[in-house]
């Protein structure tokens, strides 16, 4: 990977990846966002130089790229692992019981709350409401939703995608 | 023979794709269809057939049982023990026959992926009556005659709304739709969204024509990906057919509709805030006066509605204005959808007309408490809104009603609680959710939340003091005067009311170093009663520091020094000798 000189980090990501994207909404005004969320799914986070990229070839000041980047939940920088927990915190999850499932998570995986494990494997982000309350508590896993979560069928579930991914 | 899958959110997460997947591949003898979310979430997932004109509704249907289950259907033996196992029972058919659906009335019946399905249920019926017959002005009257109000949270009347757009001069108007739906414990925007979204795109299309914008956005949230991808579908087929794009239906009318995704931050709810993220900006609210009716989206005259209530608009515009407003009280027309969840029975959406009581909604329709457990308070209106208790009960659902409790009608998020909740703890929770989910831009807000969340950590962790309740009063009021938006005068609700209903509780976690509700872990400690033991020794095996020790058949004892309160003992006895 070529140095970057913008912003002096080690690396730099394949912006050819990102040029279709760029090509689209540039110079669309108000698509800030819109070209975050896609970068964000093509490197799977928000490298830095990504954004220093974002911010040269839309114009907008590197610090607002940033500004706005760093408002929203959605937007990570740091890589995550091949499954993304994301445990729901909303309060039917939260009355049901949601504490002792993410203590379970953090237990199985020896990580907290956005980390990942050091096999690259697993990451967990507590998120706000996924909108399952009926099925509190509930967690998504990549885009598979899990609902009436326990203790022991979390163990089940971690260990299931473990055994997969070890296969 | 038509079989029909449930597929919500709700019901993938509880194994409807699978089920799906399975008819779709081993049956030849009936067709296969989807539907959207009918809110009986408890019940999911959910498989409807449909025989010689009779429906049969089948709950709770599992994988493993698919095999006999299919077989059973090919034979057209519905007397079979296994169908009738699973069959819609009485009791749970009351949970849909005390509603009155109009918001939802097409969600968990009408294939959500098919216009076809949307046209033959009478959908889009309204609109080219509108584009035919009204004017705009006359379509603005007809709302007002329902007397529609707002069902975000706010409750204001929508026709008001339409009518400061319309009158705003401009080339160029916006029409945005908030699916947002941030409070947490809310979900019947996605549920309208999941389940049919033409409904949706009818009711936007009719408030476009209304105020004369030529663009429509509906913002929603990252989190709801099924929605988006069925609003997607289905605005690609609403073109297709010529209700989307240009001269509409002949009428000479175009309008044009997108979707933004956003990215997570509570605050986008609130329209200015999320004006500023459709425009790729921090979503961080503006100074009123202008109104977004005058000066919103990139400046224009925009008016933004939230998705249940576009879910009406259609059905009123087809029903009149009056038959609307017949249902409710004097104060609130029509119905409300509300999502029931937390220790109730029967949880899933319910759609009722306003003037019920919240005992109706909770005990009648939603069961009571599971578990036999007794109801404590009821949280709605999400962090802007407020708990509850026993005794308010029987307060009718109206907005001033209400919000005379100290709670709002909010965007409809019910959250039962029962003994075992702590009520310090959940203003505590929502505490924690408004510090984060503050943008920043007020002092009071950014600062007091904060604040107030330090003492409420303080409290539930048994380090309260003298003078806590009172200093978080004067934060609650400072953060109410100090705030732009609403979510900085709405974030001391559930704090305010859980001390005017269950000051008791905060007293007690303070001076007595207690928790009533037996939730606070640092305010507890773990016992086991000696009469109920069997020595069994599961618990002790169970503790993950090995603070429970005994004899087999004999009754065991906790060291409290050694005890970390993680209450693993208790959930894993059988026999219910574990208290706190």
């Amino acid at each position: 990977m070529e140095h970057c000189e913008n912003c002096k980090c080690k690396e730099k990501h394949d912006y050819a990846l990102l040029a279709p994207v760029l090509e689209e909404y540039a110079k669309v005004p108000g698509s800030l966002i819109t070209i975050l969320q896609h970068a964000q799914e093509i490197y799977g986070y928000l490298p830095t130089d990504v954004l220093w990229h974002i911010a040269e070839e839309t114009g907008i000041k590197p610090a607002k790229v940033l500004g706005v980047a760093t408002f929203y939940t959605q937007f990570r920088f740091k890589p995550v692992g091949k499954y993304l927990i994301l445990l729901c915190c909303g309060t039917a999850c939260h009355v049901n019981g949601a504490k002792k499932i993410e203590e379970t998570i953090c237990e199985e995986l020896g990580i907290k709350d956005g980390d990942t494990t050091d096999d690259g494997l697993f990451s967990l982000k507590v998120v706000a409401c996924l909108g399952c309350c009926s099925l509190s508590p509930v967690m998504m896993i990549n885009d598979e939703t899990y609902g009436s979560l326990t203790p022991d069928k979390v163990k089940k579930i971690l260990k299931e995608l473990r055994e997969k991914s070890e296969a | 023979m038509k079989i029909v899958v449930g597929q919500g959110s709700c019901g993938i997460a509880a194994g409807a794709g699978k089920i799906y997947d399975y008819f779709k591949e081993n049956t030849s003898f009936a067709e296969i269809s989807i539907t959207g979310c009918i809110g009986m979430c408890y019940l999911e997932p959910i498989v409807d057939v449909i025989h010689d004109g009779i429906k049969r509704t089948y709950c709770k249907v599992s994988a493993d049982i698919l095999p006999e289950f299919s077989k059973a259907l090919e034979e057209k033996d519905f007397e079979n023990e296994l169908l009738k196992k699973y069959e819609l029972k009485d009791e749970d058919k009351a949970f849909l026959e005390k509603q009155t659906r109009i918001a939802l009335r097409n969600c968990g019946i009408i294939n959500p992926e098919s216009i076809d399905d949307y046209i033959q249920a009478g959908g889009y019926k309204a609109l080219t009556k509108v584009l035919e017959e009204m004017t705009p002005e006359q379509v603005i009257e007809v709302i007002k005659t329902s007397g529609l109000a707002g069902r975000g949270g706010a409750g204001f009347p929508t026709w008001f709304k339409w009518n400061a757009a319309r009158q705003s001069q401009s080339e160029q108007k916006y029409l945005i739709c908030n699916a947002d739906e941030g409070d947490p414990g809310a979900f019947m925007d996605r549920a309208v969204i999941e389940s049919d979204p033409h409904n949706l795109i009818e009711g936007m299309l009719i408030g476009a024509y209304a105020i004369g914008a030529s663009e429509a956005v509906v913002y929603v949230r990252a989190e709801y990906p099924l929605a988006i991808v069925r609003l997607t579908n289905a605005i690609k087929q609403a073109e297709e057919r010529g209700f989307l794009g240009n001269n509409i239906a002949g009428s000479g009318f175009s309008c044009k509709m997108r979707i933004k995704a956003g990215a997570g931050a509570f605050v986008c709810g609130e329209e200015t805030a999320l004006i500023e993220s459709l425009e790729g900006q921090r979503g961080m609210p503006r100074l009123k006066p202008p109104f977004p009716a005058q000066k919103g989206y990139w400046q224009q005259p925009s008016n933004i509605n939230n998705v249940e209530t576009f879910a009406n608009v259609a059905w009123i515009l087809s029903n009149g204005g009056e038959a609307f407003a017949a249902m409710g009280t004097e104060d609130s027309k029509g119905t409300k959808v509300f999502a029931l969840t937390g220790k109730i029975k029967r949880g899933g959406l319910v759609e009722i007309p306003m003037g019920k009581t919240l005992r109706d909604v909770i005990f009648d329709i939603g069961g009571g408490i599971r578990n036999n457990k007794e109801f404590k308070a009821v949280q709605m209106g999400g962090p802007s809104g407020g708990c509850i208790p026993t005794e308010l009960l029987d307060t009718v659902i109206d907005y001033k009603k209400l919000s005379a409790t100290g709670a709002i009608m909010g965007s409809g998020g019910m959250v039962v609680m029962d003994e075992t909740t702590c009520m310090v703890d959940m203003a505590r929770f929502f505490l924690d959710f408004t510090a984060k989910e503050s943008c920043g831009k007020c002092i009071h807000c950014r600062i007091g939340t904060k604040r107030m969340l330090e003492i409420l950590n303080r409290i539930v962790n048994g380090e309260g003091r003298d003078g806590d309740i009172e200093l978080l009063e004067e934060l609650c009021m400072t953060i109410k005067d100090g705030a732009l938006c609403g979510l900085g005068q709405t974030a001391p609700n559930p704090v305010l009311t859980t001390i005017k209903y269950f000051r008791n509780e905060y007293e007690a976690h303070i001076y007595d170093k207690k928790c009533p509700a037996g939730h606070c872990a640092s305010l507890i400690t773990y016992q086991i009663d000696a009469d109920k033991c069997r020595g069994c020794t599961l618990c002790a095996r169970q503790c993950p520091v090995g603070a429970i020790s005994g004899k087999v058949k004999e009754p065991h004892v906790i060291d409290t020094e050694k005890c970390i309160k993680c209450g693993k003992c208790r959930e894993s006895c059988k026999f219910g000798a574990i208290h706190v």
